[in-house]
């Protein structure tokens, strides 16, 4: 299978890309939620820089792709492959953006006293970066099985957010000072949330990188 | 088209899920078509329904039995004195693989375009008249609208309107083959049979071919054998993968380019083995 | 460049043994001719081993120019000698009057009028057999036992001696059908003499017209016969034309088939039918050089020089022929 050998060289290369950008990522989510939860304002501020280098990445990605697909006429899974990528580094850039967005919270949280006992949220947290470590391996492994268990922890997450807002919202109605806190806390959750509905479509198409079906997992 | 006795056979049909049954009327019924060269079994066993009114493209690397298939369509083998046939091919109610069957009026059905375009060392008109007159047209007035018409469906009038009188040989190579399409239109055939007929040719000439498949298309049923896959997933509807004399995948050019479900199609597809 | 001619001479060193000692041998047998002819040899060759890059590409240019020119002396002498000789005796009268004086004067005409009407007789019977056969054997015939017997027996009729033709003319044609001597038999016994250089010469036309046209011929759902008709022959045809003329104007001038089957000693008047027998050139030319006593010289040269005259002739029309279809040939 050696005749297309610089062509697959290249798309390991991309593949590779994509691992790092997700990996990134998934330093700044734990880095922004470890921000979060220590109320370190530096650290929020190397999240808030580090959302540079996963643009960079998409950029690049991007162009490597459509060069690809221009030069190299890819067929079958090999198209399916790159079509998939561009779509893959789409989310995950908006992943990092909200990454980025939980670190600014942070950042305004930190100036506040705390309101709450944060336990939901770093459930949240958690259970998003497992979402995440199972998708990049997923990628890599083509294993499609592991799929399904996203699926069912993004409707985890779903529900711990109603309830993170939903408590929230109480709070608020018992004590209107703290809505400034309490409006952030529900943003923060509702940003993981996003995250992990991207990850559910990266997972989407990794099934079709591999199927050549496009199922939706929501 | 083909009886419907001959489609209720599903027994001598391949039937698994890597032949997927074309949608809409069925032009050409093979089955269990066999073809030997000597000793040397070029066609194994195959069977496929090619769909009327599209274009059907077979790929394959070199030696698959691609050009054999076509060739038997039109039973331009019988030329090869040692190929031997097995099997059936239903064209209009017809096995037309049967050593009995009319192959001049076969011919007129099913028409073929070469490899190198092969216009006589006539002139243009008579290059196209060539057909008609074989078949017993002799009237000038018709001759010169069955010229015209047919010169018109190959995309080339406009070139060579002015001066029908000119030699083949004038024409560029692109223009040739596009006067042999015309040629081979004139009779009116039903079936097209083009042997990478556009593999001799520049880049632009090979557009303007795909063009008038395209329109040709609504009218004829066309099959194409062609190295070229990308001219394959451009120009046709369905495609065949054939391998070392079996047809492996049949279907959709769609499904067959972008998720092809035999290991051996998607290695020929992406190219990991020509 | 003194060391590397000694090098050149030493690699050389067996062939210039050899050539040394067999002159040698020859001289010692006093056999001076090819003693002559070896020494000569060695010395043309000698600049071949001696010589390096372009002027030995000179030489052996210049060598084999020479070489062919040798090929055309013969045809040019042969041409100058018959013209010189042979001219005093060509006018009006020679070609237009029968011999007189027991063929000593007066012309060559009936000679002139039997060889046309034989030609013409050949190319009756010769070219519908022959192209016919020719057109089976390109077009028709399979690979098999068949066809492999009818190639072997167009090459060993090539390979006949002209005079077992005459014999065979004389048993057939003469004696079993009773055609007696006549231009028919004469006719018949050149046309089977000619066939196999028609059908072979006619089946090299047919061959070299382009297989893709009879594809496309058959494709458009025409016979094997219409497209032999129209696309095949009408390609085929300047080759076919010239291996006619070719064979034509070998059997113009054969001697040995129609001595026994049609040829005259002396006629007094023309062949009214072509059951008649009839004088010939060739003939003639061994009557009036061997059997007539005290012919005046320029009678033997005159009709040799008319029999070339025609041969020639031919053959320069086949050659106009091939060159003008060559150029119009636009594959």
């Amino acid at each position: 299978m050696d005749i297309r050998h610089s062509f697959d060289e290249e798309l390991q290369q991309m593949k590779q890309d994509i691992l790092k950008m997700g990996s990134v990522v998934e330093e700044m989510l734990a880095g922004a939620v470890k921000a979060l939860r220590e109320r370190d304002k530096n650290l929020a501020d190397e999240i808030i820089a580090k959302d540079d280098i996963v643009d960079e990445y998409n950029l690049n990605i991007e162009q490597t792709c459509l060069r690809l697909l221009a030069l190299q006429q890819p067929m079958a899974r090999d198209l399916r492959t790159i079509a998939a990528a561009l779509y893959i580094i789409k989310d995950v850039e908006r992943m990092g953006d909200y990454a980025l967005d939980i670190a600014k919270a942070a950042k305004k949280l930190a100036d506040f006293d705390p309101i709450t006992q944060l336990v939901r949220i770093p459930k949240i947290a958690e259970i998003v970066q497992k979402m995440l470590r199972d998708s990049l391996r997923a990628y890599v492994d083509h294993s499609v099985e592991v799929i399904s268990e996203i699926a069912q922890e993004d409707d985890q997450v779903d529900t711990l957010y109603r309830q993170v807002r939903d408590g929230m919202i109480a709070l608020i109605m018992d004590n209107p000072q703290v809505a400034t806190q309490a409006v952030e806390l529900i943003l923060v959750a509702r940003y993981l949330e996003r995250i992990a509905d991207h990850i559910t479509n990266i997972g989407e198409r990794i099934a079709y990188m591999e199927t050549g079906q496009l199922r939706e997992l929501h | 088209m083909v009886a419907d006795a001959e489609l209720l056979d599903e027994e001598s049909f391949q039937k698994n899920e890597l032949h997927v049954e074309p949608a809409g009327d069925i032009c050409l019924s093979v089955r269990n078509l066999n073809v030997w060269y000597s000793d040397f079994l070029a066609l194994n066993d195959v069977s496929i329904n090619i769909p009327a009114r599209e274009i059907t493209a077979l790929i394959g690397p070199s030696g698959c039995g691609k050009s054999t298939f076509l060739r038997s369509i039109n039973r331009m083998n019988d030329l090869i004195p040692s190929a031997r046939t097995s099997g059936e091919i239903w064209l209009d109610g017809e096995n037309v693989a049967d050593p009995n069957t009319d192959v001049v009026r076969l011919r007129k059905n099913v028409g073929m375009v070469f490899q190198r375009p092969n216009p006589f060392p006539k002139s243009i008109f008579d290059n196209v008249a060539y057909g008609p007159r074989i078949h017993g047209v002799n009237d000038r007035r018709e001759l010169a609208m069955i010229v015209e018409k047919s010169l018109k469906r190959a995309a080339i009038w406009d070139e060579v309107k002015d001066d029908l009188h000119k030699s083949a040989f004038d024409l560029s190579g692109g223009q040739q083959q596009r006067l042999c399409i015309a040629r081979a239109l004139a009779v009116e055939p039903k079936v097209l049979l083009m042997d990478e007929p556009a593999s001799a040719l520049d880049p632009i000439s090979t557009l303007k071919i795909e063009e008038l498949m395209h329109e040709l298309k609504n009218e004829i049923t066309i099959v194409i054998v062609t190295h070229n896959m990308q001219q394959a997933a451009r120009v046709s509807g369905y495609t065949g993968f054939f391998l070392m004399g079996e047809l492996i995948e049949f279907g959709r050019s769609t499904d067959i380019f972008t998720t092809p479900r035999d290991k051996r199609t998607e290695d020929y597809v992406t190219g990991r083995f020509g | 460049m003194a060391n590397s001619r000694i090098e050149k001479l030493k690699s050389a060193a067996g062939y210039i043994v050899f050539w040394v000692i067999a002159a040698i041998l020859c001289l010692a047998y006093h056999m001076w001719l090819p003693a002559g002819a070896i020494i000569c040899l060695g010395l043309v060759f000698l600049p071949t081993i001696l010589l390096d890059g372009l002027a030995k590409q000179k030489y052996i240019f210049t060598l084999l120019s020479f070489s062919a020119l040798f090929v055309v002396l013969p045809v040019l002498a042969i041409i100058y000698l018959l013209t010189v000789k042979g001219f005093p005796a060509m006018s009006w009268e020679f070609i237009s009057k029968p011999p007189t004086n027991m063929m000593r004067d007066g012309g060559i005409l009936p000679a002139i009028v039997g060889t046309t009407y034989l030609v013409i007789g050949t190319l009756v019977f010769a070219v519908p057999i022959g192209l016919l056969a020719a057109i089976y054997l390109s077009e028709y015939a399979k690979p098999g036992r068949f066809t492999r017997i009818v190639r072997l027996a167009i090459v060993n009729l090539a390979g006949v001696p002209s005079v077992v033709y005459g014999l065979f003319g004389l048993g057939l044609f003469v004696m079993m059908l009773k055609l007696r001597t006549s231009i028919l038999s004469g006719s018949l016994t050149l046309a089977v003499l000619t066939l196999p250089v028609v059908i072979t010469a006619a089946e090299e036309a047919l061959s070299s017209v382009p297989r893709s046209f009879r594809e496309a011929s058959l494709a458009l759902g025409a016979t094997r016969w219409q497209t032999t008709v129209k696309v095949v022959l009408p390609n085929a045809v300047s080759g076919i034309v010239t291996g006619l003329i070719l064979g034509i104007s070998r059997a113009a001038g054969e001697t040995a088939p129609i001595l026994f089957t049609v040829a005259a000693f002396y006629l007094r008047d023309l062949p009214h039918s072509i059951f008649d027998q009839a004088m010939a050139l060739p003939y003639h030319l061994y009557v009036i050089s061997t059997q007539v006593p005290n012919a005046p010289p320029k009678m033997q040269w005159g009709t040799a020089l008319v029999l070339l005259i025609m041969v020639l002739g031919m053959n320069l029309v086949a050659a106009i022929i091939r060159t003008k279809f060559r150029r119009s040939k636009k594959w």
